[in-house]
C-alpha cells in the first residue's frame, strides 16, 4: 500500500515557526532543539514502522498518530497532514467519505451563548442532536454512553407545604424522596442538597412536566477556564474565538481537567467510544467531533465544525422553543450582545470567577 | 575509578545472595508484581472500564496509593532530619535507609500515575521540547517535577553515601551536606505541592481549603515512620543489622504527635463543616454519614477514625511505646488509618456530589485491587533490595577489596555506622 512512507514524510521536519509566546531564550536555539529531538522520535518511528513491515496503511497511521506534536504547536503544513492522516482512518473505518476540517477562528470573533430559562420546556431534544452531531459514544453500558448537555429537571413547588418533609433523614422515618430529587433547604435537621441538584436522565411522556423546571448545562466555555490551567501539557486550550478545545490526540488522560471543572462539563471515554458506522456524522473537525479514543477527556465545543464555517450549534438549531441563542460577543448588533444589555443575565456560579460565556436570561 | 566499576557488581552479587526465605520472600512479590502488569495490559486494551471510575468519580484507588504513598515518601525525611539536623547519633547510623525507603516510595507514586493515566503511552508529551511541559501553571508539572527531584536528590545522596562506605572513603562535605539539606527542603514540598494539586481546585469544595498542606504533611510524617518502624523491627530481626532503640523510640515519639496534630486537624474540619453545614460540606457528610441513602465509605470512615486514635492512643503511654511487641500494633493501626483517610477517604468524597449535585458511588473493581496489590509488590521488591544492599554496605559486608573476606565482618566500617552482632 501506499502510506508506508507517512512516517518518514513527518520527519522531514517543516522549518517550524515559534508559535507560542516569544521565547526569552534565542529562539532559534530553543527551535533547532525542538527540532533535533523531534527528528529523533521521528527516526525513532521511522526504525520502529520498518521494524514492523507491515503493509497496513491503518497502523501506519496510526504510528504516525502516536508520534505527532500538540495540534496547536504544528505548522500549517504538519496540521493538513495530520488531518489528512485521520480522514483515511476514519474513511476507512467507517465506510464513508470523512472530513477532518481545520478552519481556524476568525478575527473580531468572541463567541457567546445565552439559553433563556424560562423557554427551556426539558424536552431534551438538544441533548439528542449533540449526540448525533457530534459522534459521541453510545454503547450498551453507562460508561459508554456520554452526553454533553444535561438537561437538569428539577422539582418545582419545592417550599410547598406538604413537601416540608422532604429532607428530614431517614432516622426519622420520613423517606428521601425518589432519585436524587432537590432537596433545598427547607428546614434545620435536612441534608441540604446542592442547589443544582436534580435528574438529567428523564423519559417523559410529554413536556414540560407539571411539576417541573428545566436548567441545562454545557461547558461554559470559560473566559479564565480552570480546565486549561491545570491541565500539564496544555491539551486543552482557548481558541482565539473563546471556544475552549481539547488535542483528542494529545491529552494523556490524567483527568485533572475533570477535577478542575466547576461545571462537571468534561466526560472521560474509558473505553473505546461505541460509535456505530451508520450514525456517525462524517463532517468533522479536528478539534471538534471526529471520534475520539479510549482514554481521553471530551467535551462540548460549541459544535466547532458548525460555528468555524457560519452555522448554528446542533442544540441552537434543534431547540423548538427558541431558548437557545448563539452569537458574536463582539458585535453589538448580534443576538447574544443584544441579549445581554437588555435582558436579565446571569451566570452559573459567577462567584469562582471563571467567567463562563454561557448566560442564562429571563424575560 | 577501579573502585567504582567493582562498586556494582560487587553490590549485584550481594543482593542476589540470599537463603530460602528471601527467595521465597521475592519470589511471592514477584508474583504480586505479575498481576501488576496484567491489570496494565486489560486497562490499555480495554480501557479504564475495567476500573470502577467513571465520568462522575474519575479519581479512585490509584489516586488515594499516590497521594499517600508520597506522604511516605516525605516521611523519609523523619530519619534525615533529627540525624543531620540534631546531629541525633542512633539516627544518622540509618539515614540512608530512610533514603532507600523515599526512593521505593517515589517508584511506587510513579507507578501509580501510570495506572491512573488513560493514555500512559503519551506521558513523553510532557517531556519539555519534545512535548509541552504547562509550567508553572499546572500544579501537575510542579508535582512532577519536585517527586523527580527528589528521586534524584536520595539516589544520589544515598548511593554516595553507599559508595563512598563501601570503597572506605571519606564522605565530601561540600558535596553532601548541602545535598541533604536541600532534600529535607524538598521532602516538605513534594507534599506540599501533592496537597495544592487537590485543594486548589474551587470546583472541589471539600478540597478547597488551605489546611491541606499542613494536614498532609502531618498524616505524613505519622505514617512514613509507622512503615520505618515496622521495617526497623523486621530488620533487627532477621539481619545482622541492629538498629538501636534510641532511633525507634525517636520515631514513634514523632508519630505520636504528629498523629495527634493530624486528628487535631480533622476534628477542626469536623466541627467547622458541620457546624454550619453548607452544602460545601456534603463531601465531608457523604464520608461521615453517607449522602441521599449511599454509605459505602461511611464504615471507613470511621474505622480510620477508630484505628489511628487507637494507635495514638497506644503511642501516648511510654510502657507501650517503648514495649517493641506492641508499638507494631500502633504503626500497623496508624498507618492503615492514615492510609484510609488520606487516601480513599480524602479522595472519593471530593468527587461526591459531583459539581451539578449528582449523588453516586465509586468502588475499586477486582482489576483495579489487584493492581494496586501488584504495585505495592513491586513496590516491596524494590525496597527489599535497596535495603539489603544498603545494609551489606553499611555492615561491611560489601565493601572493596572485600568479596573474598565476605564473612568476617563484624567489624563496624567507616566509624559511625556500627555494626552490632546479632542477638
Ligand atoms: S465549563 Fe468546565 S470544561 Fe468548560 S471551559 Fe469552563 S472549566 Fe473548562
Ligand atoms: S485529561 Fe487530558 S485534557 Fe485533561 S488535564 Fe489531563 S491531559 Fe489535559
Amino acid at each position: 500500500m501506499t502510506h508506508n512512507k507517512i512516517p518518514a514524510d513527518h520527519s522531514t521536519e517543516l522549518p517550524s515557526k515559534c508559535q507560542v509566546q516569544p521565547e526569552p531564550e534565542d529562539p532559534s536555539e530553543v527551535n533547532s532543539r525542538r527540532d533535533f529531538l523531534k527528528t529523533g522520535a521521528a527516526s525513532l518511528l521511522g526504525a520502529a514502522a520498518l521494524m514492523t513491515q507491515s503493509d497496513d496503511a491503518q497502523a501506519n497511521i496510526e504510528w504516525a498518530e502516536h508520534f505527532q506534536g500538540n495540534y496547536r504547536l504544528m505548522t500549517d503544513q504538519e496540521k493538513v497532514e495530520a488531518r489528512a492522516r485521520l480522514e483515511k482512518r476514519y474513511s476507512e473505518e467507517y465506510g464513508k467519505a470523512v472530513t477532518v476540517d481545520g478552519t481556524p477562528a476568525k478575527e473580531g470573533v468572541l463567541l457567546g451563548y445565552a439559553l433563556n430559562i424560562r423557554k427551556c420546556i426539558g424536552c431534551r431534544r438538544c441533548v439528542k442532536a449533540c449526540v448525533a452531531e457530534n459522534n459521541q459514544s453510545r454503547g450498551p453500558d453507562a460508561g459508554q454512553r456520554i452526553e454533553w448537555i444535561q438537561v437538569m429537571k428539577m422539582a418545582r413547588g419545592e417550599f410547598t407545604k406538604d413537601k416540608m418533609a422532604d429532607g428530614y433523614p431517614e432516622s426519622q422515618g420520613i423517606q428521601y424522596p425518589e432519585g436524587l430529587g432537590i432537596q433545598v433547604g427547607g428546614n434545620a435537621y435536612s441534608p441540604a442538597g446542592v442547589v443544582l441538584e436534580g435528574e438529567y436522565f428523564y423519559e417523559p411522556e410529554a413536556v414540560p412536566e407539571k411539576d417541573a423546571t428545566y436548567m441545562p448545562l454545557a461547558c461554559m466555555h470559560c473566559e479564565k477556564p480552570p480546565c486549561v490551567k491545570v491541565c500539564p501539557v496544555r491539551t486543552t486550550y482557548r481558541e482565539p474565538d473563546g471556544i475552549v478545545v481539547i488535542d483528542y490526540n494529545w491529552c494523556i488522560g490524567c483527568r485533572m481537567c475533570m477535577s478542575a471543572c466547576p461545571y462537571w462539563a468534561r466526560r472521560f471515554n474509558v473505553t473505546t467510544p461505541v460509535l456505530p458506522k451508520a450514525e456517525m456524522n462524517p463532517k468533522t473537525h479536528y478539534l471538534g467531533n471526529r471520534p475520539r479514543m479510549r482514554g481521553v477527556v471530551e467535551k462540548c465545543t460549541w459544535c466547532i465544525q458548525r460555528n468555524r464555517i457560519g452555522r448554528y450549534p446542533a442544540c441552537v438549531e434543534v431547540c423548538p422553543v427558541g431558548a437557545r441563542k448563539f452569537g458574536n460577543l463582539l458585535d453589538p448588533e448580534s443576538e447574544v450582545s443584544l441579549i445581554l444589555a437588555r435582558k436579565n443575565v446571569f451566570r452559573l456560579k459567577a462567584e469562582l470567577n471563571t467567567f463562563p460565556k454561557f448566560f442564562y436570561f429571563f424575560d | 575509578m577501579h573502585k567504582l566499576i567493582s562498586f556494582a557488581p560487587d553490590y549485584i552479587r550481594y543482593i542476589i545472595k540470599g537463603g530460602i526465605k528471601f527467595y521465597a520472600w521475592m519470589g511471592f512479590l514477584a508474583i504480586l508484581s505479575a498481576f501488576s502488569l496484567y491489570g496494565f495490559y486489560l486497562q490499555n486494551t480495554e480501557g479504564l472500564i475495567v476500573t470502577g471510575i467513571t465520568s462522575q468519580i474519575h479519581d479512585g484507588l490509584y489516586f488515594a496509593n499516590l497521594v499517600f504513598l508520597v506522604g511516605v515518601a516525605a516521611g523519609a525525611v523523619t530519619i534525615v532530619f533529627p540525624a543531620y539536623i540534631h546531629h541525633h547519633k542512633a539516627m544518622h547510623e540509618v539515614t540512608v535507609l530512610g533514603e532507600m525507603l523515599a526512593m521505593t516510595a517515589v517508584i511506587m507514586v510513579m507507578l501509580f500515575v501510570f495506572s491512573h493515566m488513560g493514555r500512559p503511552e503519551r506521558l513523553w508529551h510532557m517531556i519539555p521540547y519534545l512535548g509541552i511541559y504547562n509550567f508553572p501553571n499546572s500544579m501537575l508539572a510542579w508535582d512532577v517535577l519536585v517527586l523527580n527531584v527528589y528521586l534524584l536528590l536520595n539516589l544520589v545522596c544515598g548511593f554516595y553515601f553507599l559508595y563512598v562506605k563501601y570503597s572506605g572513603g571519606k564522605i565530601n562535605k561540600n558535596f553532601f551536606m548541602p545535598l541533604v539539606y536541600i532534600s529535607i527542603v524538598w521532602a516538605l514540598s513534594i507534599h506540599t505541592v501533592t496537597a495544592f494539586l487537590i485543594s486548589t481546585l474551587p470546583a472541589r469544595p471539600m478540597w478547597f481549603h488551605s489546611m491541606m498542606p499542613i494536614r498532609f504533611i502531618l498524616t505524613a510524617f505519622a505514617a512514613g515512620p509507622c512503615l520505618i518502624i515496622l521495617v526497623f523491627l523486621i530488620i533487627r530481626k532477621n539481619t545482622k543489622m541492629w538498629i538501636q532503640d534510641d532511633a525507634i523510640n525517636l520515631l514513634s515519639l514523632i508519630i505520636t504527635w504528629c498523629l495527634g496534630m493530624a486528628l487535631f486537624l480533622t476534628m477542626s474540619e469536623i466541627v467547622v463543616e458541620l457546624y454550619a453545614r453548607t452544602e460545601h460540606a456534603n463531601g465531608l457528610y457523604y464520608l461521615m454519614f453517607g449522602l441521599h441513602g449511599l454509605t459505602k465509605l461511611v464504615p471507613w470512615f470511621w474505622g480510620s477514625l477508630i484505628a489511628m486514635l487507637t494507635a495514638f492512643a497506644m503511642l501516648l503511654i511510654p510502657g507501650i511505646r517503648t514495649n517493641y511487641k506492641l508499638l507494631p500494633i500502633a504503626c500497623v493501626l496508624g498507618f492503615g488509618g492514615i492510609w484510609v483517610e488520606k487516601g480513599m477517604g480524602l479522595v472519593v468524597p471530593g468527587f461526591i456530589p459531583t459539581p451539578i449535585g449528582e449523588v453516586t458511588e465509586y468502588y475499586p473493581s477486582m482489576v483495579e485491587v489487584m493492581m494496586s496489590i501488584g504495585n505495592w509488590g513491586i513496590g516491596f521488591l524494590i525496597l527489599t533490595v535497596l535495603l539489603k544492599g544498603a545494609i551489606g554496605i553499611l555492615l561491611g559486608e560489601v565493601k572493596y577489596g572485600g568479596s573474598k573476606a565476605e564473612k568476617s565482618n563484624d567489624v563496624a566500617s567507616g566509624g559511625k555506622a556500627a555494626a552490632y552482632e546479632a542477638r
